[in-house]
């Protein structure tokens, strides 16, 4: 009873919030909507038994992905007004593609029915509650074994990630100073320092 | 209705991902938009693994959500990167302007 | 020895053709002469070792084929037949080896003339040596092919490229029939060795295939598809066409392979399976009739012509029938005897014929000579010589072998011999008429030619008169000290088992009334007689006896239509389907769904698929949505449908 509230008051937020993503007018709304989305995802994902994903959204995708988003939609210079027009044209068709794609997802997701020998042939059995290893734990032991190689691979994507975001968006201004260290610190005395003799009074001429 | 089942979630699920759809498909507005929606559709498909993985008491639907994870924050760094480089030479993020590669 | 007789000109053709820049026109000439010079000498000596001495061999040079019950080898063979071959061919194109040295004197391309000489005599020497069909036919092929290449020698001619190209899709119709025979004798006999099926062929008289839905006996069948070839390389009518037309070629050319070696190849195959053809006694008096037609029909076309080698042509042709209904009658030697005294006296001829060309600058047209015989004396006296032997005057080569091959076919005693006796007597008859016909126009009264060409008269030089003597030699003296060989007490010796013959009509020959002996003699001094009133005595008769006989001479003169007729029937069918496969074949149907249809089809279809590159991304999303769909749909379909 209890579960269902729950549910449904997380699903129910989650889907509201998602269909505002797509139709606020303003995307600084948009992106909002798409935290509380992300919120209301992860206390799904407590329901289920997996506090570790729950708790892994809400810090990279909200702390990060999210506020990423914010950044860069506050960053561009976005003009509100000519941005509705255009909309309705291919509605119909689009919704009629997508809600063939709807309808057979769900025929398929409500007619779904488990095999009864998938139990025995689970890859990574979820340790019992008894055992007092918490899901983060559970997790842990798996990732770094079994999964030690996609763990690198994944930490290579983000690598790679980072430098192209870094490469795309970098630009040299002229006219912008820098700090050259190493010609700073190479700098003979010779080159630049010179010691005149003067008599005191006469000036420097 | 009451007992929640693999059923509710799997529904949810993919009532995300078609909503995830409409907004790339129906969005004439913004760019933008459409890289919040392809967030939306990795987050149904995570719900998707995640269910699986706590009814099938299989701990790998939870290592591949965390990889999905990674892979959607180095996607969203991208698009963005890029959508932010296409601003500055275009000044607009309509995306009827980005028609470059018409053959 | 042997090799040297055969393998002589094949040397000579291919260190002139391939070298002939290298050692020159003098370098390449001398080389081939001298070759042909060996080969000639070493075929004499083999011919009195094998037909006097009774000695014939055979050579194995290597094996060909060996392909299941397929076995061919290259060997030569030299019994009494080939050897008497081999004496003709090599006598004869040493002869015009030696003549085109000066004849084509002034010709760029000397070499490469000696080359297909000698390329031509290797091809015809491997003919008649051959011991297997299939030997036979490439050496058949080889005489078409240097035929081919010596009569659009002058390839800058369109005529000559185009007699070239007549002469051998003639050729080629022929060998269709050569090719079919070879067929049947190899799916009847089961080998294609000449020994194993000539001691076959007794068994197989009964033998009786399916041809087009007919049961024909398989004897007469390949007595038959195999004188078809015969036809066709011999220009016996049907297959005629081609001979006159191929003087474009030198007139050493003409001597040599329309004269003494190439168009006697048919004689030499029907005389080469005798013991076949012995077995097939309908085939052979088909072989009769149409020698005895084509010795006929030629004899009166050769009446009206004006050029000089057409004439000789026509004669030539004439007397090819003449050794095919010899062949016809079973009388092999005959047929041999005459083709031996036909090679020298025809090639004397043309080479003569050749020598008043050269001295007339290059005028060919009889109409336009006349009165040249005391400028040229010695041509005169040796033209006189050639035609004495042409006409059968007694004592002269002719006489001997044309008396025996009429009485053999009178003594055949059958319907078919009968009728070609008196071809042959009617053809005798006009051969004298046009023979003198041809002297007194060239050599006799006024000269018709210009003064300038008149001015330039001159005799040829000794290097083409020697080989002219020599032919004379052969004209005069080759009947009457080879008729015992050939037909007379000697013969059996003389021939050894290379004939054979059932029911030896040359015995009959002999013996038959004196009438008969004597009328071909008599048509022969007529004809000359009645030559020397219409063209030296009573000068305006030609020209009323045209004027009478207004469609006769039309017929005559036309070569009876036989050309118009192929060219409606055959030729111009022939080019209209080529043309329709060229153009809507070829042009619409291949290429248009082959290259240019599939690069049309390529363009288009990019073209039309450029358009779904609009540049939108929402275009794009709404494809990869769909792609989606389908998919699913697909998935779904195939999982609970």
């Amino acid at each position: 009873m209890v579960d269902a509230i729950f549910f449904y008051a997380f699903a129910g937020v989650l889907v509201l919030s998602a269909v505002m993503v797509i139709s606020a007018r303003n995307p600084v709304h948009s992106v909002l909507f798409l935290i509380l989305a992300f919120f209301n995802a992860a206390g799904l994902f407590v329901m289920l038994g997996a506090e570790f994903i729950a708790m892994i959204l809400v810090i990279v995708y909200v702390g990060a992905v999210a506020v990423l988003f914010l950044f860069v939609v506050m960053m561009l210079d976005i003009n509100f007004a000519e941005l509705r027009r255009g909309m309705m044209q291919h509605a119909p068709v689009g919704a009629a593609v997508g809600g063939v794609l709807l309808v057979e997802f769900v025929w398929m997701y409500l007619s779904w029915r488990s095999d009864p020998g998938a139990a025995a042939r689970v890859a990574q059995p979820v340790p019992v509650p008894e055992s007092g290893i918490s899901n983060t734990h559970a997790l842990g032991m798996v990732l770094y074994t079994e999964y030690v190689f996609l763990f690198q691979l994944a930490g290579l994507v983000l690598l790679v990630a980072m430098i192209g975001a870094i490469v795309l968006t970098l630009r040299s201004r002229p006219g912008v100073r820098r700090q050259n260290v190493d010609a700073q610190i190479s700098r003979d005395p010779k080159d630049v320092l010179k010691v005149e003799k003067i008599t005191t009074g006469s000036g420097v001429s | 209705m009451l007992e929640i089942g693999i059923s509710h979630f799997l529904v949810l699920s993919a009532i995300l991902f078609t909503l995830g759809v409409f907004g790339i498909f129906l969005n004439r507005r913004n760019v933008i938009v459409i890289l919040m929606s392809i967030e939306l559709i990795l987050l149904s498909v995570t719900v998707n693994l995640v269910t699986f993985s706590a009814y099938l008491q299989d701990l790998t639907g939870q290592v591949f959500s965390m990889f999905i994870l990674t892979v959607a924050a180095a996607e969203a760094a991208i698009g963005l990167a890029i959508l932010v480089v296409f601003f500055r030479n275009k000044a607009s993020i309509a995306v009827e302007d980005i028609s470059a590669l018409k053959g | 020895m042997e090799y040297i007789a055969v393998l002589s000109p094949l040397a000579g053709a291919l260190i002139a053709g391939l070298f002939g820049k290298r050692i020159g026109d003098k370098g390449a000439q001398f080389i081939t002469c001298a070759l042909m010079l060996a080969a000639s000498i070493a075929s004499a000596m083999l011919f009195a070792e094998v037909n006097f001495g009774a000695a014939p061999r055979d050579v194995t040079l290597f094996t060909w084929i060996a392909s299941g019950d397929l076995n061919v080898e290259w060997a030569l063979r030299f019994d009494q037949l080939s050897c008497i071959m081999a004496v003709v061919i090599t006598f004869v194109s040493t002869a015009v080896h030696i003549y085109s040295v000066g004849y084509m004197h002034h010709d760029p391309a000397q070499a490469r003339f000696m080359a297909y000489l000698s390329l031509f005599t290797f091809a015809m020497l491997m003919l008649v040596t051959a011991t297997n069909f299939v030997q036979l036919f490439f050496g058949w092929e080889g005489v078409g092919l240097a035929s081919y290449l010596l009569i659009g020698f002058w390839n800058q001619k369109d005529s000559a490229n185009a007699a070239a190209i007549k002469a051998f899709v003639m050729n080629r119709i022929g060998d269709f029939g050569l090719i079919l025979g070879i067929f049947a004798v190899f799916f009847v006999f089961g080998t294609l060795e000449f020994d194993a099926v000539f001691d076959d062929v007794a068994a197989h008289q009964d033998t009786y295939l399916s041809f087009l839905g007919y049961d024909v006996s398989a004897l007469n069948l390949i007595g038959m598809l195999l004188f078809i070839g015969a036809m066709g390389k011999s220009a016996q009518l049907g297959l005629h066409t081609w001979l006159p037309d191929a003087m474009e070629g030198p007139t050493p050319v003409s001597a040599l392979i329309h004269a003494a070696t190439m168009v006697t190849a048919g004689v030499f195959l029907v005389a080469r399976l005798s013991p076949v053809y012995e077995y097939t006694p309908d085939v052979r008096m088909f072989i009769t009739v149409v020698g005895a037609l084509t010795a006929f029909i030629a004899a009166t076309i050769a009446l009206t012509q004006f050029d000089i080698k057409r004439v000789i042509a026509y004669s030539t042709m004439s007397q090819l029938g003449y050794m095919f209904f010899a062949l016809g009658v079973s009388a092999y030697g005959a047929a041999m005897f005459h083709l031996f005294t036909h090679a020298f006296f025809k090639a004397l001829l043309f080479l003569g014929a050749g020598s008043v060309i050269h001295a007339m600058s290059d005028e060919q047209d009889m109409r336009k000579m006349g009165g040249i015989a005391k400028h040229i004396k010695f041509t005169y006296v040796m033209m006189w010589i050639g035609n004495l032997a042409l006409a059968g005057v007694p004592f002269f080569a002719g006489y001997f072998s044309k008396d025996i091959v009429l009485e053999a076919a009178y003594a055949a005693h059958s319907s078919a011999g009968h009728f070609a006796y008196w071809m042959g007597i009617a053809a005798a008859f006009m051969t004298a008429f046009y023979s003198w016909r041809l002297l007194f126009m060239t050599f006799h009264g006024k000269p018709r030619a210009s003064e300038k060409v008149m001015d330039h008269i001159h005799e040829s030089p000794p290097i083409m008169t020697g080989p002219l003597l020599f032919l004379a030699f052969g004209a005069v003296l080759s009947g009457w000290l080879f008729y015992d060989f050939f037909v007379g007490s000697e013969r059996v010796r003389f021939f050894g088992d290379s004939l054979k013959v059932l029911d030896d009509v040359i015995v009959h020959a002999h013996h038959v009334e004196t009438w008969v002996k004597l009328l071909p003699t008599a048509a022969g001094v007529a004809g000359i007689l009645l030559a020397a009133v219409f063209y030296l005595w009573v000068r305006h008769w030609p020209a009323t006896m045209a004027g009478t006989f207004g469609r006769l001479h039309a017929l005559f003169y036309n070569k009876w239509y036989f050309d118009e007729l192929y060219t409606k029937v055959g030729v111009r069918p022939a080019f209209g389907l080529g043309k329709k496969l060229w153009k809507a074949g070829d042009g619409a149907i291949i290429d248009g769904l082959g290259p240019d249809g599939v690069a049309a089809a390529v363009s288009g279809t990019a073209a039309r698929s450029s358009k779904l590159q609009t540049g939108y991304v929402y275009h794009y999303a709404f494809a990869m949505l769909i792609g989606i769909v389908v998919i699913v749909t697909l998935y779904i379909l195939k999982v609970y449908g």
